[in-house]
């Protein structure tokens, strides 16, 4: 594996460490499971190359593209709670209804950025090499939305957040409105996949309609990683697992697709992570059952 | 304090399995009184509290409390005014929740929850205050989780939980039913203790008619979703088990089957 490679990986792997916390606050905070993600993390993507192929300024699309994907979550919540459709059906509903905002969003199956303004080339110092400078300027990105998170879930906002998804009567006969607590959890959670999009889309040279394949196996992976690494109930904790996590299944994906006696190409990513999730799964499992042999 | 003028509420109607949990249930607790229910199962107990507390909503009738007419509104509105604890211990409080944080969601009950930090240290003074008081050392445990606790400290703990916001009427359903007998005690003392430390306006569901006769100020007997039987003074101090058992049978006539009420 290259220096280049493990630069890439490690500035995929925080890019996916975005999506990781937003599927940390849908999955475990508020006990949603919210496929929105596939959608929302596209419509970052779309929603930021289409308007900085227009020429609007990259950080001002960014902040649309999250706001954009923000809105979708919120959809998603407003599917489940005012109109009473199951939560995993309700985001399936938006996924495939963003498949086609997307394609709108874009006009286009993709839209290429390779000689546009991003974030990335306005932030980079002339003295790093851009392969260097993008990780670094994502990494203090990660470090702040979960220092922000962190601080958020401590208030009496996200502590009511928390018990909504803790246990919903409790938090109703405490006088918390659980339905809006979960359309601000979603928005905040899809908001973070939009943000993650939109830098995927300027780190990678565009946004395409297929990029949001998978996303949520692969959010979700981090989040089952993290938690492997780091098994803590304090999310303060979490929230540093679940990056770290992204980090390491980034890691995880290159090895395998670089190591060459191996044979794997890289059509067979998707399959490479559903393994390494069913892996990541099992392993707590046989621990136990280790442990019993043991005792 | 609260009033309940003929409530009506029909589960599953017009179907085989078709309830009728309230038929013209009416109760007025002026403040400060604590009120006992008992009543077999079936009578309508639970369903009463949940049309209190705004779980369930009553096909008719109205609840007033302080004069308001609540009857319409939602649980999350009426915890301005309705405190509660629940039979299940896991059901009062997050399990993923600290002690600190759980109080700390109690203490906001009814407010404006703003992006003010939620635990604070003039909270955590009043938490372990309040805690100490439980004789169970959890004053120096604020940061665990709650989860930890077995559910006898938990009951405990809501019932601190649903005292350290001031409210109108205090619901407490059948809390000790979940717990040792050892345990159970110790909770309704507690429980006797707070409601007389903060003057607390109660209605407390219990399936002993003994605890029913010997707490509180007045006790209600539901049947078949309204009240038959409401003793309180003089006549309430001279009744036995016996007694009540007697008076049930006489007020509708019909023999008690379940001796689920004798217990305790």
């Amino acid at each position: 594996m290259s220096i280049y490679s493990m630069w890439g990986a490690f500035e995929i792997g925080l890019i996916f460490g975005l999506v990781a916390l937003g599927v940390l606050i849908s999955f475990r905070v508020l006990n949603f499971p919210d496929l929105t993600v596939d959608g929302s993390f596209p419509l970052g993507g779309a929603t930021a190359a289409i308007l900085i192929h227009h020429g609007t300024d990259p950080f001002l699309a960014t902040g649309v593209a999250t706001l954009a994907a923000g809105f979708a979550g919120m959809v998603t919540g407003w599917l489940n709670v005012r109109l009473k459709i199951m939560d995993l059906l309700a985001s399936i509903l938006m996924m495939i209804a963003l498949y086609s905002i997307n394609l709108r969003v874009m006009d286009a199956p993709n839209v290429p950025l390779i000689t546009d303004p991003t974030v990335f080339t306005l932030l980079q110092p002339a003295s790093l090499e851009d392969y260097v400078a993008r990780p670094l300027i994502l990494l203090a990105l990660v470090v702040i939305v979960k220092l922000l998170l962190d601080w958020f879930f401590a208030t009496q906002v996200g502590l009511a957040m928390r018990s909504t998804g803790s246990n919903p009567r409790m938090a109703r006969a405490q006088g918390i409105r659980t339905g809006n607590m979960v359309l601000l959890g979603m928005a905040i959670s899809n908001a973070l996949c939009g943000l993650a999009g939109a830098l995927f889309a300027q780190s990678q040279g565009g946004a395409d309609i297929s990029m949001g394949i998978g996303t949520i196996v692969i959010g979700l992976a981090a989040v089952i990683i993290g938690e492997s690494i780091l098994p803590s109930r304090r999310l303060v904790v979490a929230t540093l697992a679940v990056v770290i996590g992204a980090v390491l299944y980034r890691f995880f994906i290159a090895l395998a697709l670089n190591a060459d006696f191996v044979g794997l190409k890289a059509q067979d990513l998707n399959l490479v992570t559903a393994v390494l999730v069913t892996v990541a799964l099992v392993i707590p499992l046989a621990k136990q059952r280790l442990r019993k042999k043991k005792a | 304090m609260l009033s309940a003028q003929n409530l009506h509420l029909t589960f599953n109607p017009g179907t085989p399995i078709e309830t009728q949990a309230l038929r013209g249930m009416s109760l007025d607790i002026p403040a400060g009184q604590f009120v006992t229910v008992i009543g077999s199962n079936g009578a309508g107990k639970s369903t009463f509290l949940n049309a209190i507390s705004g779980e369930q909503t009553v096909d008719s009738g109205v609840i007033l409390i302080d004069g308001e007419d609540v009857t319409q509104q939602p649980v999350w509105n009426r915890a301005r005014k309705v405190a509660r604890v629940f039979q299940d211990p896991m059901a009062g409080t997050c399990e993923n929740l600290t002690i600190e944080e759980n109080m700390s969601l109690a203490l906001g009950r009814g407010q404006f929850r703003s992006l003010r930090q939620a635990v604070r240290e003039e909270m955590r003074v009043l938490f372990r205050e309040r805690l100490a008081m439980l004789g169970l050392g959890l004053e120096n445990r604020l940061t665990d989780r709650i989860g930890l606790l077995s559910g006898g400290q938990r009951q405990a703990v809501s019932l601190l939980m649903a005292a350290l916001r001031p409210s109108r009427i205090l619901l407490l359903d059948e809390h000790t039913a979940a717990l040792d007998p050892r345990t159970a005690q110790f909770v309704l003392d507690l429980t006797v203790r707070i409601v007389a430390e903060h003057g607390l306006t109660t209605m407390m569901v219990t399936h002993s008619m003994r605890q029913a006769l010997d707490v509180g100020d007045r006790t209600v007997m539901l049947h078949q979703g309204r009240v038959v039987l409401d003793v309180a003074g003089d006549t309430r101090r001279g009744l036995e088990v016996p007694d009540l058992l007697a008076m049930f049978e006489k007020v509708r006539g019909e023999e008690l089957a379940d001796d689920s009420l004798l217990l305790g």
